[in-house]
């Protein structure tokens, strides 16, 4: 496995619940993962311990590793040379991400690439006119152009795992179409591990192999894209589906799911999303969610699973 | 760029001739009567003698007429001659001006390396023992009036170990910097506090920007993530700062001229206008003036090589 985390739980101080509950995924060489859920669910937070990042203040507990480093035991010079050559982030907000004084080619030549290898990085990512760019500071480039740059800054390093960070959600639709097929193409060449953050179920059922869907702080389900389309097993996998609209659907079904997302204060004794389930019967409010196997190889973390409930294996 | 030049040139100018009739106005409304002291004191005094005086020196004409006079006879570059020493003004200042730059240049030397080092120690070690340091000491330093911190200087350096002369300005470029190194000190000391504390949250807010955890995420030695995204990012307020204080300096000498008994444009002012010299005193605070408008337009100039998203706007406004 290129990146395991093996029930990771993660406090930040002053808080109720733990910001990552025992959470574990695993990303092979050459995988595409998907990670969704709503804002505050710790998809970011659960990329950020990839590169051995968690926020000021937190403990930790649980397994980090890349290949076979144990990447919470890392610190200082170890610390940075994995930050620095392993694993690349690529950040939600290009125009946040950069230095706004500094040039583009400083931004490439700080990961390491020399000239000639960053003009061939802004060509490889569809940038024309790579060797003037680099000359260019952040605010004379528009919102995909930055993004284009902040993937070759993450490609200089040619990492072997590749966090993108809501990578496109910014954009407009054909850059993001561009993006994506941009990323696909550079994971199969370098055969890297690509975890994908997004808000949109939909995206990522249609553009990973398979996917994670994170609710406050948990792995609710983890299907195949396929499976998680077509058979959703945890109910707010089902509440992400007919939430967004498709084509061909009547808008009447259109369905949001009631109540909001957790914050950092609410405590559940039970199943967190138990209070917004349209299915939830009283023994939820005190089943510990655990992962439950399903037949066709995935999991969900729902009591109502119907399945043969044996214990999945992580 | 050419336009905002022009823009900021119209401003400087307007800036002064605002500030020359203020001065000018100030001075001439002051208590006393300098035809009195003209006339070489009340004892000899007779109405003739003193409408005499007044007329030839055109202290009858009203106020404005006399502003307008004065503002030409400066536009010529003859700011008029001494009450006192009935030397030319320009000689008088130009003789002392040196000593008061070379004081303030010193001074702002050493308020820069010694508050922005601070800064940067306190910005990287928050929370620690010795943020904790370089903010009490700085700000104790601060509370201290000058001329206190200078007899203090004066008692420890001047007279105790006998480092540093207690008077004068000495001669050659080692001989003056000996000389002038308990003045400036005692002039610094108030602005370190200001300059270390600006620093220091110029530093913590460039260090919280998203930029600085992606290079962090991204395996960026430390040293280069402070030099490159933390401290270049800062700068802007940090020269800004510097600048003001600098040019505040410029018209502030006056008690550390004193308290060191060295001959300066400070000590001047003060001098004329203790003795009603009106043309002494209007051209010192002209100078003082023009150089604060000066250096902060100086700094305002310098902020868009610091920031090109400032030089940007710049371009399309």
């Amino acid at each position: 496995m290129l990146l395991t985390l093996d029930h990771l739980t993660v406090h930040l101080p002053d808080t109720a619940r733990p910001v990552l509950d025992d959470v574990s995924l695993r990303i092979a060489p050459g995988e595409v993962v998907g990670l969704v859920g709503e804002s505050g669910s710790g998809k970011s937070t659960t990329a950020k311990a990839a590169l051995g990042l968690l926020p000021a203040g937190a403990r930790a507990s649980g397994e980090v590793r890349v290949d076979d480093t144990d990447i919470l035991a890392l610190t200082g010079e170890a610390l940075r040379r994995h930050r620095a050559s392993t694993v690349a982030m690529i950040h939600q907000d290009p125009r946040a991400a950069l230095n706004p004084v500094r040039r583009i080619g400083d931004f490439l030549r700080e990961r390491g690439a020399d000239r000639a290898r960053a003009t061939e990085l802004l060509a490889a990512v569809g940038l024309s006119d790579p060797e003037h760019r680099l000359r260019r500071r952040p605010h004379e480039l528009s919102g995909g152009m930055l993004q284009r740059v902040i993937i070759a800054g993450a490609l200089a390093v040619r990492p072997r795992l590749l966090l993108a960070d809501e990578a496109t959600s910014a954009l407009d639709v054909t850059t993001q179409a561009e993006i994506l097929a941009l990323l696909r193409t550079l994971r199969a060449e370098q055969d890297a591990g690509l975890l994908f953050i997004t808000h949109d179920l939909h995206l990522a059922a249609a553009y990973c192999d398979r996917v994670y869907v994170m609710y406050a702080g948990r792995i609710a389900e983890e299907r195949t894209a396929k499976a998680l389309f077509t058979t959703p097993a945890h109910p707010y996998t089902r509440g992400l589906l007919s939430c967004s609209p498709t084509l061909g659907e009547t808008s009447g079904t259109l369905r949001p799911i009631p109540g909001r997302p957790p914050s950092l204060y609410d405590t559940f004794p039970g199943c967190p999303f138990a209070p917004r389930c349209p299915d939830a019967e009283a023994p939820c409010e005190t089943w510990r969610p655990e992962p439950l196997t399903l037949p066709d190889g995935g999991a969900a973390a729902c009591r109502r699973t119907p399945v043969t409930a044996a214990r999945s294996t992580p | 760029m050419a336009a905002r030049f022009a823009r900021r040139l119209a401003g400087f100018l307007a800036t002064l001739l605002a500030a020359s009739f203020v001065i000018f106005a100030a001075v001439y409304a002051a208590p006393g009567d300098p035809a009195v002291f003209l006339a070489g004191g009340r004892d000899k005094l007779t109405p003739e003698r003193l409408a005499a005086v007044r007329a030839q020196y055109h202290l009858d004409e009203p106020l404005v007429v006399q502003y307008g006079r004065w503002l030409g006879d400066c536009l010529h570059l003859d700011l008029g001659r001494s009450f006192k020493y009935g030397d030319q003004v320009a000689d008088l200042i130009t003789s002392r001006l040196a000593t008061t730059l070379e004081l303030v240049a010193y001074a702002t030397v050493l308020f820069v390396v010694l508050g922005v080092g601070a800064g940067i120690l306190a910005a990287g070690r928050q929370s620690t023992w010795v943020d904790s340091a370089v903010v009490g000491g700085t700000t104790l330093a601060a509370s201290v009036p000058s001329f206190v911190a200078a007899i203090a200087l004066v008692s420890l350096f001047g007279v105790q170990l006998g480092w540093f002369p207690v008077t004068g300005t000495g001669s050659g470029f080692t001989g003056t910097l000996h000389h002038l190194t308990l003045p400036a000190l005692s002039l610094a000391l108030g602005a370190l506090a200001l300059i270390s504390r600006v620093t220091r949250q110029a530093m913590a807010d460039a260090a919280a920007s998203d930029h600085v955890e992606a290079a962090r995420a991204s395996g960026i030695p430390e040293r280069e993530i402070i030099r490159h995204h933390v401290f270049r990012n800062a700068l802007g307020p940090i020269v800004t700062m510097c600048g003001l204080v600098m040019a505040g300096m410029l018209a502030g000498t006056v008690v550390v001229e004193t308290a060191f008994g060295i001959s300066g444009i400070g000590s001047l002012l003060v001098g004329a206008i203790n003795t009603h010299d009106f043309p002494v005193a209007q051209a010192v605070l002209l100078l003082m003036v023009t150089g604060y408008v000066v250096v902060t337009t100086l700094v305002d100039l310098v902020h868009p090589l610091l920031d090109p998203r400032v030089r940007e706007e710049a371009r399309t406004a």
